[in-house]
């Protein structure tokens, strides 16, 4: 005799199915690089298990920062204004520092009329993380030259681009970022172990993310292209996240090939080692390997760069534990007798 | 004898430190019970360019900025000239012994003062000498005007915070020019401070620190900001209050105060963090509120709470940055792209600002939108008498938010812009309420009730409707005008702000003249019924503000609109406060046109 077995649908450590993860249905053109990304995206926070509601999508204004509408639903968002995303976070997670804040932006968002709050976001070590969806093109206007475009790039609508592009990765380093890296929405694997080990660095985590733009920057040539980011992506390493709640992962490794980075929440990120010697937490390093590889038009990906040590935000304001929002009235007007002290003085 | 009637204007070079010695012999005259005001007339530079600084004393207890001094005390070489030219007939003018007089008039007493002597006797250090030197002028018009001794001591002491070294100091030099004077000036002239009994239980504070104050008792939690003169000191005075009246036992706060890196930041953290739930503010002038302008549209159509405090000064462009104005009132209220109005409160005096400063709070989360608050440079930096601030009555209104519980309660069934209760304002959750319905997309694109976008002509129309509903509500919210009427008045004035204390003396002025005038003073925008009532009530009305375009005239034509050709402008900038006299004339010169 057989017993029947009722099929229990697959559900992450919080009971949560991954459709209570999922969002709108999509508007992005059939293909785009960021629709890739969403996916990516609620697999990661799904498999990490976070509760969808401490989550807060906050983005800026562009085809990128369209695109919370179609992951996870059952978190707030925010579309705010055109390469406004950093300040409404900063605001955002100073107030409640138990959010957790996820930015989406692209590289109009936030090369070009977002780069200064771009910098000074990161100058201030905003706990979130920050996705840059980078397709050197802006797509919602179908297809004029960003700052990431490539030198010598040609759009239909922006004619020829004669201006160096600038390294979103680069100026992350040097604003003085703990957590740069950079993947390719054609490797969902990497950008995945990428995304989840964002969402435990203690500060701002920047990802550029080469996401391609089938309608407009798709072309052969363009560095922004799937075609050329399969042929030319060099991983750093093979990057592996292990959540602190999990057991540690078993394996065997070759003496010598692992590299365990342990982050702030006591999870790690185990980095194995690829033909390249790399280490992610030398700043020299990562902006040296930044200028030759721009000098040599190459893409490699993984973990630039990564320090744990700077305050946040919240930290450096010496903010009380509970967050602002969840404070009672009686701890944020102070009592009648501090008024009258108060008056006292002027009298 | 002219006793307690006149202005005293200092004319010294700024950075030369005379603030301490103005404000003694401000607070010293007020604590000899006489109403009193001091106007800083300041040039946008930290050291070199002229400065006055002008003392009313009044026993009338006129507030307002007078056209000439009385008394001058004329200590800048670059500007002497123009100042004993600009010396009422009959007045007085003190003046270092070592300056040589450039003109001389005969109808003005003219008292020199031994400074570098008396400095040197002081034994001041180098670094100190300059301030001492300006407790030589302190001294001599005590003596010369008869303000009590014991009260520039009293006010020195209350400056330094009771620092004994820094008193003594000051005073010996102001006691020494007072017997200096005592021994060597013959008076001739009717100047005199006599004590009266009108100042008691009240003191001077200037708006700024007024609003912070307030804003401190209204519970704010977030405040983001970028430099600008006239504004910067209220995030000065946040600085000073907050950390002594909301920090835990373990010193930990209950706000935060982040310097942006322009005002496009300082906006969109604000609205962050409105966004988040909190209690949020900024303070800025114009350039920074233009700045602000794409956020303002933004926290209007997608109903976050904020609150801007606008100290005015004079533009358009940067104009003069440290001269007064009332002139961001169309700016302020409309602005952003597109449709849409703002909530603005317009503080008439110190209490107002500490009043509004927690009403501001209280508005912006009650109505989900965007307030802001007209201050300006003449009442923000210039220290005006008031009574104690009392305190809120009311607690903190927090507005429509739904909890976890609420939504529990509700089965999850809500829609973040439906018009549950009729009055335009929504219900809205705040990011990380743990609830599985409680999350919503905001956003400043085309949305309906459920906050989806939306880009349906019934949609967007619906939308702004409600809006404009919620517009309406915000009449019946904001501080309702203080109106004065006369019965045989058939001239209505309608003012608003600083210009107040100007106002009333200039009423007395026109009954003087056998002119019977009420009186509406606005509190806020959007304008409200009792306005409507008094334009009907009154045959000619007068429409007095302190920018040359007549913004608010032009706001009340709108509002008013079979009564607009009734509305006269009574408008001048020319970045100094209004005065009693030329609001009086300017109304006397039309009046006269109206009944030749």
């Amino acid at each position: 005799m057989t017993t029947a077995t009722i099929p229990t649908p697959a559900v992450n450590r919080i009971g949560l199915s991954r459709a209570e993860y999922t969002g709108a249905s999509s508007t992005l053109c059939n293909g785009c690089g960021h629709y890739a990304i969403a996916n990516v995206i609620i697999d990661a926070v799904y498999s990490l298990g976070i509760d969808p509601s401490r989550i807060a999508k906050i983005s800026g204004i562009g085809c990128s920062s369209k695109s919370p509408a179609y992951f996870l639903g059952r978190s707030h968002s925010i579309n705010s204004l055109h390469g406004r995303m950093p300040s409404i976070a900063t605001g955002a997670t100073t107030v409640n520092r138990e959010l957790i804040a996820l930015g989406v932006s692209g590289d109009g968002d936030t090369g070009s009329i977002g780069l200064g709050q771009f910098k000074h976001l990161l100058r201030r070590n905003v706990d979130m993380v920050y996705l840059i969806e980078n397709n050197g093109v802006y797509g919602l206007t179908k297809g004029q030259l960003s700052a990431t475009a490539d030198l010598g790039q040609k759009q239909k609508h922006g004619g020829l681009n004669e201006l160096p592009p600038i390294d979103l990765c680069l100026e992350a380093i040097i604003a003085g970022c703990g957590f740069v890296a950079r993947s390719f929405a054609g490797d969902p694997k990497q950008l995945q172990m990428l995304i989840k080990a964002a969402f435990s660095h203690r500060g701002t985590a920047v990802l550029n993310i080469i996401s391609p733009c089938v309608s407009f920057n798709n072309g052969e040539g363009s560095t922004k292209s799937y075609v050329w980011g399969r042929d030319h992506e060099l991983p750093l390493h093979e990057i592996n996240f292990i959540p602190l709640e999990h057991d540690q992962i078993q394996a065997e490794y070759e003496p010598g090939t692992i590299r365990d980075v342990a982050l702030h929440d006591g999870s790690i990120i185990r980095l194995k080692k690829t033909d390249q010697e790399y280490d992610p937490t030398d700043r020299m390093a990562a902006i040296r390997l930044l200028e030759e590889e721009r000098a040599g038009q190459m893409f490699t990906t993984g973990l630039l760069y990564i320090n744990e040590e700077r305050k946040t935000v919240v930290e450096r304001e010496k903010l009380v534990a509970t967050p602002l929002v969840h404070l009672p009235d009686s701890a944020l007007r102070p009592p009648r007798a501090a008024l009258d002290a108060v008056m006292a003085e002027y009298l | 004898m002219i006793i307690n009637d006149f202005s005293i204007t200092i004319a010294t070079v700024n950075g030369a430190g005379s603030q301490t010695a103005n404000n003694t012999l401000l607070r010293a005259i007020h604590k000899m019970g006489v109403p009193v005001s001091g106007k800083n007339i300041f040039p946008s530079n930290i050291q070199g360019l002229p400065t006055w600084f002008t003392i009313r004393v009044s026993k009338d207890g006129y507030l307002g900025r007078s056209e000439q001094a009385e008394v001058v005390v004329a200590i800048n070489k670059a500007s002497i000239k123009e100042d004993i030219q600009n010396l009422a007939s009959g007045g007085i003018c003190l003046y270092p012994d070592d300056l040589q007089l450039p003109i001389s008039r005969d109808d003005v007493t003219f008292y020199p003062m031994p400074v570098n002597e008396l400095v040197k006797q002081s034994g001041a250090e180098a670094k100190l000498k300059p301030y001492v030197a300006n407790m030589v002028y302190v001294g001599t018009l005590a003596c010369l005007l008869a303000i009590d001794l014991q009260e520039i001591e009293a006010a020195l002491s209350y400056h330094f915070k009771g620092k004994q070294k820094a008193v003594e100091l000051n005073f010996a030099t102001a006691k020494a020019a007072y017997d200096w004077a005592k021994l060597h000036l013959t008076k001739t002239d009717p100047f005199q401070v006599e004590r009266m009994y009108k100042t008691e239980g009240t003191f001077l504070i200037d708006g700024n620190s007024a609003a912070a104050l307030g804003a401190v008792f209204g519970g704010v939690q977030f405040v983001a900001w970028y430099p600008i003169t006239p504004s910067t000191s209220i995030v000065d005075h946040l600085s000073e209050y907050l950390p002594k009246l909301r920090r835990d036992a373990e010193g930990n706060a209950s706000y935060a105060i982040i310097q942006a890196e322009d005002e496009l930041a300082v906006i969109g953290m604000v609205v962050g963090a409105g966004w988040a739930g909190a209690r949020s503010m900024t303070a800025t002038s114009g350039p920074g509120l233009s700045l602000m302008t794409e956020f303002a549209g933004y926290a209007y159509f997608a109903e976050i709470p904020a609150v801007i405090w606008d100290v005015q000064r004079m533009g358009p462009s940067t104009g003069l940055p440290t001269r007064t104005a009332q002139d961001d009132i169309l700016a302020a209220y409309t602005l952003g792209h597109g449709d849409g109005r703002h909530v603005c409160l317009i503080p008439g005096s110190v209490a107002e600002c500490f009043e509004f400063g927690f009403t501001a709070l209280d508005l912006a989360e009650r109505l989900q939108t965007l307030v802001i608050v007209l201050s300006d440079l003449d009442l923000g930096l210039n220290l005006w008498p008031t009574k104690p601030f009392e305190y809120p009555e009311k607690p903190l209104d927090r507005g429509k938010v739904l909890s976890a519980e609420d939504l529990t309660r509700l089965q999850g069934e809500w829609q973040r812009y439906a018009d549950v209760d009729g009055d335009g304002v929504c219900y809205r959750t705040l990011p990380g309420t743990n609830h599985p319905a409680a999350s919503y997309f905001t956003r400043g694109t085309g949305h309906n009730q459920a906050a989806g976008y939306s880009e349906r002509p019934e949609d967007w129309s619906a939308n702004l409707v409600r809006l404009a509903k919620k517009h309406d509500h915000a009449r019946t919210l904001v501080p309702a005008p203080i109106v004065d009427l006369k019965d045989a008045a058939d001239i209505g004035l309608i003012a608003y702000g600083t210009s107040d204390s100007a106002l009333q003396e200039a009423r007395d002025l026109l009954q003087a003249n056998g002119i019977t005038t009420s009186y509406l003073r606005l509190r806020a925008l959007p304008l409200e019924s009792q306005l409507t009532a008094f334009v009907r009530k009154h045959k000619r009305l007068y429409v007095i503000e302190n920018n040359l375009d007549g913004q608010m005239r032009a706001l009340i034509q709108l509002h008013v609109p079979s009564d607009a050709d009734r509305m006269v402008s009574i408008a001048k900038c020319d970045g100094l406060p209004l005065t009693a006299r030329w609001i009086c004339e300017a109304i006397k010169a039309h009046e006269a046109k109206e009944q030749p």
